[in-house]
C-alpha cells in the first residue's frame, strides 16, 4: 500500500504513485467516501492512450455515476481485475486494493506538478 | 444561474442534519438521501428495520355526509370496500384514465376519510378533490403543512412500533387507527413503500420529533433498525414493483398501462376515467410497464434507452441497481404486444449497449 505521502493527488481527486516508470492510479479516501457505496466501475482496456484529464472510467454508486480522470497522460498497461467482482474494494480500500488502472509512457514532470499529499488535503478545505 | 426557492425542510431536518446524513433536492424538498450507506439502510429495511422520513408526503382529510361518493368518484379503487380502520392503495384518475395521483386511502368512519398522497401532486389533488366536490355536502382539507409522517419498515417494525403507540402492534395489513400520541391527534397505518411489512405514522410537527426518537432509540438498541434516506427507499421500491408518480405514472399514462389492473375496480358503478379503461380492457393496452434486468454488469437509470432487436424500443422510467439481486434493474413502457419475460434487449449506458432480458414484476417479493 503506498503511503499517501509518496503520491500524487489531482484536484479531481485521483492519486497516482509513481514507481519504475508506471503511475498506478486510483481515487483518494474523501472521493470514495463521496461517491459511496461503489456498485460497479467500468476501467479502461490495457492500450488505451489518454491524455491529461481524460475521462477513462466510470464509478457507479447506488446513486450517481462519476467520470475518473487520467491524472497525467499515459497509455494504460493494466486495469486492476478484482474491481469487476468487487467494487466495494474501492470503499474499504481506495489507496491499495482498490486501484483503477495502470499508465506507463508517463511524464514524471507531470506527475510532479499534481499537489502533494499536503497540499490536497488543504484543498479539501477550501474546495468540494 | 436561476434564483430558486430555497428549500423546504421538514421537522426532522436539524436531527438527521446532526446525525450526519446527507441531503438532496427531492421536488423542492431538502431530503436526506442517505444516513450511513444506501446498500447497509436496504439490508436492514429487508431483514430488520429502517425508519425513513416522509414527511413532504401529504395528508387530506375528506368529510362530511357525501365523504363517500366523492372518494368513490374519484378513485379507481373501491371505497365502499373498506369498514372503518381499513386502508386501500388507489388511483386517483382524469378523464382520459390517466393516473392523477397514486394514494392510500383509509377510512376511519361513513363521513371521515384519510387520504396520503404525493409531495408533488399534493396541490394538484386538493384541488382536483376540490373541484369534484362541488355540489356535494363535503369538506376537503389539506393538512399537509400542519403534519410530520415517518415510516417504520422491515420485519422487526413490529417489535418496535408498540414504543410510541402500543394498539399499533394489533393493526392488520392495510388497516389503520387514531391516536393521540404525547396528546396530539396522530394517524397509524399498517402501510410502507418497501415490500416489507411496516407502519407509517403521520404526527403534527410538534410531535413527529418525539416519534422519530422514540422509534430510533428502541429500534436501533435491539431490532438493527437504520435511518434511512431516499436513496434505499427507492432501490427498496422499485425492487417490489412499486411505482414511483412523476417516474412511472403521471397523467398520461393509465392504470392498466401501468400494470396495476388489480387496482381499477370496473365493477363499481361509477368513477372518473372508468369508461377509458373498460375500453383499454376490451381492445388492449397500447402499451405495458415491464420490468428488465441487465445481464452484465452495469447500473441502468432512469432516461437510459431501451433497444429490442436493434430499434429503439423505449426509455426507462425507474431504474437502478439492486441490492437485493446485484443486478442492474429497470421498468420501461413496451409497446404492445409486450414482450414475455426472457425476451432479449439492451440498455444504453454511457453510449455502450449492454445486454439485458425482460423479467415479471416485482422484481422482489418476500417469501
Amino acid at each position: 500500500m503506498p503511503d499517501p505521502k509518496d503520491c500524487r493527488f489531482a484536484k479531481t481527486h485521483e492519486w497516482v504513485f509513481l514507481k519504475d516508470g508506471v503511475a498506478v492510479v486510483g481515487v483518494s479516501d474523501h472521493a470514495q467516501h463521496e461517491i459511496s457505496d461503489v456498485v460497479f466501475v467500468d476501467v479502461p482496456k490495457a492500450g488505451r492512450k489518454a491524455a491529461q484529464g481524460e475521462a477513462v472510467a466510470v464509478v457507479e454508486s447506488v446513486k450517481a455515476a462519476f467520470d475518473i480522470y487520467a491524472p497525467v497522460a499515459g497509455e494504460v498497461s493494466e486495469a486492476n481485475p478484482a474491481l469487476a467482482a468487487d467494487p466495494a474494494i474501492v470503499n474499504q480500500s481506495p489507496m491499495d486494493k482498490g486501484w483503477f488502472f495502470k499508465l506507463k509512457d508517463v511524464d514524471a514532470a507531470q506527475v510532479a506538478g499534481l499537489m502533494s499529499f499536503a497540499e490536497y488535503e488543504e484543498f479539501l478545505k477550501t474546495a468540494h | 444561474m436561476t434564483v430558486t426557492a430555497p428549500p423546504r425542510r421538514t421537522p426532522l431536518y436539524q436531527i438527521q442534519k446532526e446525525s450526519g446524513a446527507r441531503f438532496v433536492d427531492f421536488h423542492g424538498w431538502e431530503l436526506p438521501v442517505q444516513f450511513s450507506s444506501i446498500l447497509k439502510e436496504h439490508q436492514a429495511v429487508r431483514t430488520a428495520a429502517g425508519l425513513f422520513d416522509v414527511s413532504h408526503m401529504g395528508q387530506v382529510w375528506v368529510t362530511g355526509k357525501d365523504a363517500l361518493a366523492l372518494v368513490q368518484k374519484t378513485n379507481a379503487n373501491d371505497a365502499a370496500r373498506l369498514k372503518p380502520g381499513q386502508a386501500m392503495y388507489s388511483h386517483m384518475l382524469n378523464e382520459k384514465g390517466g393516473i392523477v395521483d397514486d394514494v392510500i386511502v383509509t377510512c376511519f368512519g361513513p363521513e371521515r376519510w384519510f387520504i396520503v398522497v404525493n409531495a408533488a401532486t399534493r396541490e394538484k389533488d386538493a384541488a382536483w378533490l376540490a373541484k369534484h366536490a362541488a355540489g356535494l355536502s363535503v369538506e376537503v382539507k389539506d393538512v399537509s403543512d400542519l403534519m410530520g409522517m415517518v415510516a417504520l419498515q422491515g420485519p422487526n417494525a413490529k417489535e418496535i412500533i408498540g414504543s410510541v403507540c402500543p394498539e399499533a402492534v394489533a393493526l392488520a395489513k392495510f388497516a389503520g387507527l387514531e391516536a393521540r400520541l404525547w396528546g396530539e391527534d396522530c394517524v397509524l397505518t399498517r402501510t410502507g413503500y418497501t415490500g416489507e411489512d411496516g407502519f407509517e405514522v403521520i404526527a403534527p410537527n410538534a410531535v413527529i420529533t418525539r416519534v422519530w426518537q422514540t422509534l430510533v432509540a428502541r429500534g436501533t438498541s435491539s431490532f438493527g433498525l437504520l435511518p434511512c434516506g431516499l436513496g434505499s427507499r427507492d432501490t427498496l421500491r422499485l425492487e417490489a414493483g412499486l411505482l414511483l408518480y412523476g417516474n412511472d405514472i403521471d397523467d398520461e399514462h393509465t392504470t392498466l398501462e401501468a400494470g396495476y389492473g388489480w387496482v381499477a375496480k370496473l365493477a363499481k358503478p361509477a368513477f372518473i376515467g372508468k369508461a377509458v379503461l373498460e375500453g383499454q380492457k376490451k381492445a388492449g393496452v397500447p402499451r405495458r410497464l415491464t420490468g428488465l434486468k441487465l445481464s452484465e454488469r452495469g447500473v441502468p437509470r432512469p432516461g437510459c434507452r431501451v433497444f429490442a432487436a436493434g430499434k429503439e424500443a423505449g426509455t426507462l422510467c425507474s431504474a437502478t441497481y439492486s441490492p437485493t439481486l446485484e443486478a442492474g434493474i429497470g421498468v420501461y413502457y413496451a409497446a404492445s404486444p409486450a414482450p414475455q419475460p426472457g425476451f432479449a434487449l439492451e440498455v444504453e449506458i454511457h453510449g455502450k449497449r449492454v445486454p439485458a432480458v425482460t423479467v415479471p414484476l416485482p422484481f422482489y417479493k418476500r417469501s
